[in-house]
């Protein structure tokens, strides 16, 4: 069909046009049926990092430029952080919760120089948990945000930190 | 193995448990070194979990991710034998990419 769209042997004269069409549709189809390139797929969700996010400095800010509203408390968040951290610069980190439709999770520390840590986006059939470790400067508030169906709930937790992560 | 990106992915039928550990300074931008200039901000923005041609986990990190970040998840509907592919990208535009098997 391809041919016959680019090259017709027929009556009708070939257009310029015509031909373009038809050379634009093999090159689709030809990257199409290459097995997922890796460098198009990140650059593509690169340009989706929330570049603005990170560099507000309050808690509240960078959730409004994160999301563009606030979060309620939810006890359906469960936060786990440790009551006091030794060392501020590995400080484990993890969130689960039992709300259905997750989209994201996002965890913010509120002393920390630039409050948003980390931003996971979740696509369907991947579970709302996630661990991982931060960097904190001081003794403060370890924030967990969950996008659930549109909407946003928080967890909260102090955490003690004896050496602040900003020297390591 | 000169990946920068160790992955281990297992399965336990339904659902795949993914632990990830990338080498990587993470530096923040606020620290000084020992002549008491700042070592400038380099650290990893983005990381990507793929499989079968579609992202299953994307993280956005910013500079409070500790050096040689560790992340977990899980995800549904892979089977063992199948391939996870992990990329990352920093603030200087240096990446790295590996394949894994999911065990």
């Amino acid at each position: 069909m391809i041919t016959a769209n680019g090259f017709p042997a027929t009556r009708r004269p070939v257009s310029r046009r015509k031909v373009l069409q038809g050379a634009a549709l093999v090159a689709s189809f030809g990257l199409g049926g290459l097995p997922f390139g890796t460098a198009p797929a990140l650059a593509a969700a690169n340009d989706k990092y929330p570049e603005d996010a990170f560099k507000q400095k309050r808690d509240a800010d960078a959730v409004k430029a994160l999301y563009g509203r606030g979060a309620e408390a939810s006890d359906k968040v469960k936060l786990d952080a440790p009551e006091i951290a030794e060392n501020g610069a590995v400080v484990p980190v993890s969130v689960s919760t039992t709300l259905d439709n997750v989209t994201s999770i996002a965890f913010l520390v509120s002393e920390n120089p630039n409050a948003l840590a980390a931003h996971y986006q979740i696509p369907a059939g991947t579970l709302p948990s996630v661990a991982n470790r931060l960097k904190m400067a001081k003794t403060c508030n370890v924030i967990a945000i969950v996008e659930s169906g549109g909407k946003l709930y928080s967890a909260t937790k102090e955490v003690k930190v004896t050496v602040g992560g900003c020297g390591g | 193995m000169a990946s920068t990106i160790r992955v281990r992915a297992t399965s336990n039928g339904d659902i795949t448990e993914v632990q990830a550990l990338v080498q990587h300074p993470m530096d923040s931008g606020f620290v000084k070194d020992a002549k008491g200039e700042i070592i400038p901000p380099h650290f990893i923005q983005q990381l990507t979990f793929e499989y079968d041609g579609k992202a299953v986990f994307v993280a956005d990190w910013g500079a409070a991710v500790s050096k040689d970040p560790y992340v977990k998840f899980s995800f549904k509907g892979a089977k063992k034998g199948d391939d996870l592919k992990i990329g990352w990208v920093d603030n200087k535009g240096a990446t790295d990419t590996t394949t894994a098997k999911i065990q």
